[in-house]
C-alpha cells in the first residue's frame, strides 16, 4: 500500500513538474531573457560598477549567462524540464509519504479529496507564505553576496510553513467535535500566528536594482508563482484521480465493471 | 463518477516507518536541484547553471 502510494507519488509529481516546466517554458522565460539581456547590458556599460548585479562574468562570486557561461542559454531552457521534473519527483515522492501518514486519520475521508485538500495546503505552506515574503526573483535581481543568507531565510520560512501546516492539522483533529466553525477558525488562526510572526520577524530583503523595471519584475513573479500553481493543480489532480481511480476498481465487485476500466 | 469509493482506512505507522528512509533521499534530489553550488554534488556551479532557469521560475532564491 505504502509502496503503491509512492510509486504513484513519484510519477505524477514527474509527470506534473514536465506540465508546470511547460507553463514556465512559455510564460516564464521570455522574462528571465528579458532581465539577462538587461544584466549584460549592465555588465557592459558599469564595469566598474559596485552595485547590485554579477557583472564579471567567469567569476564565482557572479556568474555569466553569455557565451562564457558554463552552461549555454538553450541547455539552460531544457535544464528547465529537467528542474522542474526532478522537483516534481522529489516532492510527489515526499508529498505520497506524508499523504500515507494522514489517510485515514485527518481530512477527507476520500483519497481523491483528500488529494486535492493536500495539495492545497502544500501549496500553500511551501509555496504561497515563502513568496509572500521573499518573491521569487528574476536573474540581475538580488545580490550575489547575499545568496547564502537568503537562502537560509528561505529554508525558515519555508520550515515555519510547514510546522504551521502541521499545527492547523493538529488543532483542527483536537477540535474534531467542536462546532464546524469553531474547528476550523482555530485550525486557521494555528495556521496563521506563526505564519504572520514569521513574516512580520524576519528580515526582509531589497535586493532589486535601482532602474529596474517594475512590469518585468511583476511579471517574472506572476508566471514564477504561476509555474508553481500550475505544478500543485496539476499534482492534486493527477495523485487524486489515480487514487480514486484505484479505488473504484478495487471496489468493483467481479460482475459489475467500473465506467472507466474498460480492459 | 465512479460510485462510492471505499473511505480509506489509515495505514499503521509500523508500516509506514521504513518507507520513511526515502525522505532523505528525495530532500537530497530537492537539495541538488534547489540550492546545491557545488558543496555537495562536487560539480561546481555546473548544476546550478543546469538548473538555473528552474531556480529562478520555482521562486528558490538565486544569486
Amino acid at each position: 500500500m505504502v509502496r503503491t502510494l509512492l510509486v504513484r507519488g513519484l510519477l505524477t509529481g514527474l509527470l506534473a513538474g514536465l506540465v508546470a516546466g511547460g507553463f514556465a517554458f512559455l510564460f516564464g522565460e521570455p522574462h528571465v531573457d528579458s532581465a539577462i539581456a538587461l544584466e549584460e547590458a549592465a555588465a557592459s556599460g558599469h564595469r566598474h560598477d559596485a552595485g547590485h548585479g554579477h557583472d564579471e562574468p567567469g567569476t564565482d562570486a557572479g556568474h555569466g549567462h553569455g557565451e562564457e557561461a558554463v552552461v549555454s542559454r538553450p541547455v539552460q531552457k531544457a535544464g528547465l524540464f529537467l528542474a522542474t521534473g526532478l522537483y516534481g519527483l522529489a516532492v510527489g515522492g515526499v508529498f505520497a509519504l506524508v499523504f500515507a501518514g494522514l489517510r485515514g486519520r485527518v481530512g477527507p475521508r476520500s483519497d481523491g479529496r483528500l488529494a486535492l485538500a493536500a495539495a492545497g495546503a502544500a501549496f500553500t505552506a511551501v509555496v504561497l507564505v515563502p513568496f509572500l515574503k521573499y518573491p521569487a526573483n528574476p536573474p540581475a535581481v538580488g545580490d550575489p553576496e547575499t545568496i547564502n543568507d537568503r537562502t537560509l531565510l528561505y529554508v525558515v520560512i519555508v520550515l515555519v510553513g510547514l510546522a504551521a501546516a502541521a499545527i492547523a492539522v493538529a488543532t483542527a483533529r483536537r477540535a474534531a467535535s467542536a462546532d464546524p466553525w469553531v474547528r476550523w477558525s482555530s485550525a486557521a488562526g494555528g495556521f496563521l500566528v506563526p505564519v504572520i510572526a514569521a513574516w512580520v520577524l524576519l528580515p526582509g530583503v531589497d535586493e532589486v536594482p535601482d532602474g529596474f523595471p517594475a512590469t518585468l519584475l511583476w511579471e517574472f513573479r506572476i508566471a514564477s508563482i504561476g509555474t508553481q500553481l500550475v505544478f500543485w493543480a496539476a499534482f492534486g489532480v493527477l495523485f487524486g484521480w489515480a487514487c480514486d481511480r484505484a479505488a473504484a476498481r478495487s471496489a468493483a465487485p467481479a460482475g459489475r465493471v467500473a465506467p472507466a476500466s474498460s480492459s | 463518477m465512479s460510485g462510492h469509493p471505499a473511505p480509506s482506512a489509515a495505514i499503521p505507522f509500523p508500516r509506514l516507518r521504513p518507507w520513511l528512509l526515502a525522505v532523505p533521499v528525495l530532500l537530497l534530489v530537492a537539495y541538488l536541484v534547489l540550492m546545491d553550488n557545488g558543496a555537495v554534488s562536487q560539480a561546481g556551479t555546473f548544476l546550478h547553471e543546469l538548473m538555473h532557469d528552474g531556480r529562478h521560475l520555482l521562486g528558490v532564491p538565486c544569486h
